[in-house]
């Protein structure tokens, strides 16, 4: 498994924000994503993610082009934005009940079992019946992120995964992204701070120039 | 079938919370109905006259009320790029928004216009064909409305230019719809006009997710 990115560029609105990009990415590795804000991280994470179409070059999977079955790439990944995509008026365990039933197709009863694992993962049991608009901002986040433990996905793509959250919430972060590099998982992750992710390339995005 | 039916379920939970818009719907096709014995006076025959245009109207109206908040929502908390990385076709996730979106909307006030029939002293031999023709008729307004909202999405005005768009598409529905009723009224068979109202829904129903899949993947970059 591998995901070769070739002379990809990006142009949002007037602006060129990266051309040329190029880098693999094998099974285990991980990718940590640099540059000032503006420089075209998110762009990148949502390029990869397919909801952007590369202005040039080529995203390939194992050798083949991505865009030839878009269907299996798209089952391969998860994508994280900086927002939570949490529902205040439903409860935690119904926020990511609801998550797996989108992206496994499992049974309601199942999903809830996992959703309950997911949140005694995350530390959040004692939150679980509660409505998420009464969680604190790092709560939510972990809730968002606890999203990671129920996807069948490979390629995990993280915007700004540690705002918001404390330092004890970050070391768990890391253990949970360690332990999806070591079941030969892929990370790609943007971040301007210090992120526990031993071992992780790194790539640095230059200032955004004009096309 | 189980992602499908966590939207629907997901989004009926949602819209009859507190924000939900199942009550505002309901009170201003009410309100806006029962005005008009207010307005333009008491007497039956008239009354009788325009009570289907007057109820179709409203129905369509407060069926658009609500649309623009349709996919707004989970694209303003991020829930919208969940639903594009689900194995689930984009344009089924978006039907089963809209199925959830007509439970709340069309379906209730579908079940409501018969009793507002009574208050404007339609002939009882066109309620029944009343009811028929609006539930053939509202799911047309939540599908075509949907392709509007999706559309929209990021535009600062999205409440005022749901309306605009998508009113002039719905044109067919609302004739057909008020045809019927006055068919009915009249002694003739409301037959045709049901029929048109079945293939208009039918034809909705096919393209529309197509169309709201693409714009919502336009919103997405």
């Amino acid at each position: 498994m591998a995901l070769t990115v070739e002379g990809l560029a990006c142009i949002r609105g007037e602006r060129q924000l990266f051309t040329d990009l190029q880098f693999r990415l094998a099974a285990g590795e991980a990718l940590l994503l640099h540059g000032p804000n503006g420089s075209g991280k998110s762009s990148l994470l949502r390029l990869l993610a397919g909801f952007l179409s590369p202005a040039a070059g080529k995203l390939l999977w194992d050798g083949a082009a991505v865009s030839e079955d878009t269907d299996a790439y798209r089952a391969r990944l998860l994508y994280l934005g900086h927002l939570d995509a949490v529902k205040p008026q439903l409860t935690a365990t119904e926020n990511l009940a609801f998550f797996a039933q989108l992206m496994t197709g499992a049974a309601t009863a199942a999903a809830e079992d996992q959703a309950k694992q997911a949140l005694e993962a995350a530390g959040l049991t004692r939150q679980r019946s509660l409505p998420a608009r009464y969680l604190s901002a790092g709560q939510k986040h972990r809730l968002a992120l606890a999203r990671l433990l129920l996807s069948p996905a490979t390629l995990w793509l993280l915007d700004e995964p540690t705002n918001a959250l404390d330092s004890a919430s970050v070391a768990w972060l890391g253990a949970v992204l360690q332990a999806h590099r070591d079941r030969g998982g892929m990370v790609i992750l943007a971040s301007h701070v210090a992120v526990p992710l031993p071992g992780a390339r790194q790539l640095t995005l230059p200032e955004g120039r004009l096309a | 079938m189980s992602a499908f039916l966590a939207i629907v379920g997901r989004d009926l939970r949602l819209g009859f919370g507190a924000q939900g818009a199942l009550l505002t719907t309901l009170l201003f096709f009410v309100l806006a109905v029962s005005l008009f014995p207010l307005g333009v006076g008491p007497e039956p025959q008239i009354l009788a006259r325009i009570s289907a245009g007057v109820i179709w109207v409203a129905a369509l109206l407060a069926a658009l009320l609500s649309l623009d908040r349709l996919f707004q929502g989970d694209q303003e908390d991020g829930t919208l790029d969940l639903l594009a990385q689900a194995p689930l076709p984009l344009g089924l996730a978006a039907l089963a928004k809209v199925l959830a979106h007509w439970l709340t909307t069309g379906l209730p006030l579908s079940l409501m216009a018969p009793l507002l029939a009574l208050l404007l002293q339609m002939d009882s031999e066109a309620i029944p064909v009343l009811l028929l023709a609006l539930l053939l008729g509202t799911p047309s307004l939540s599908l075509i409305g949907a392709i509007g909202a999706a559309l929209t999405l990021g535009a600062k005005r999205g409440a005022v230019l749901v309306p605009l768009l998508t009113l002039p598409l719905l044109i067919p529905v609302l004739i057909f719809g008020v045809g019927a009723v006055e068919a009915a009224a009249y002694g003739l068979s409301a037959s045709p006009h049901l029929l048109l109202l079945g293939a208009f829904f039918a034809g909705s129903l096919a393209l529309s997710p197509f169309a709201i899949a693409g714009a919502i993947k336009l919103a997405l970059e």
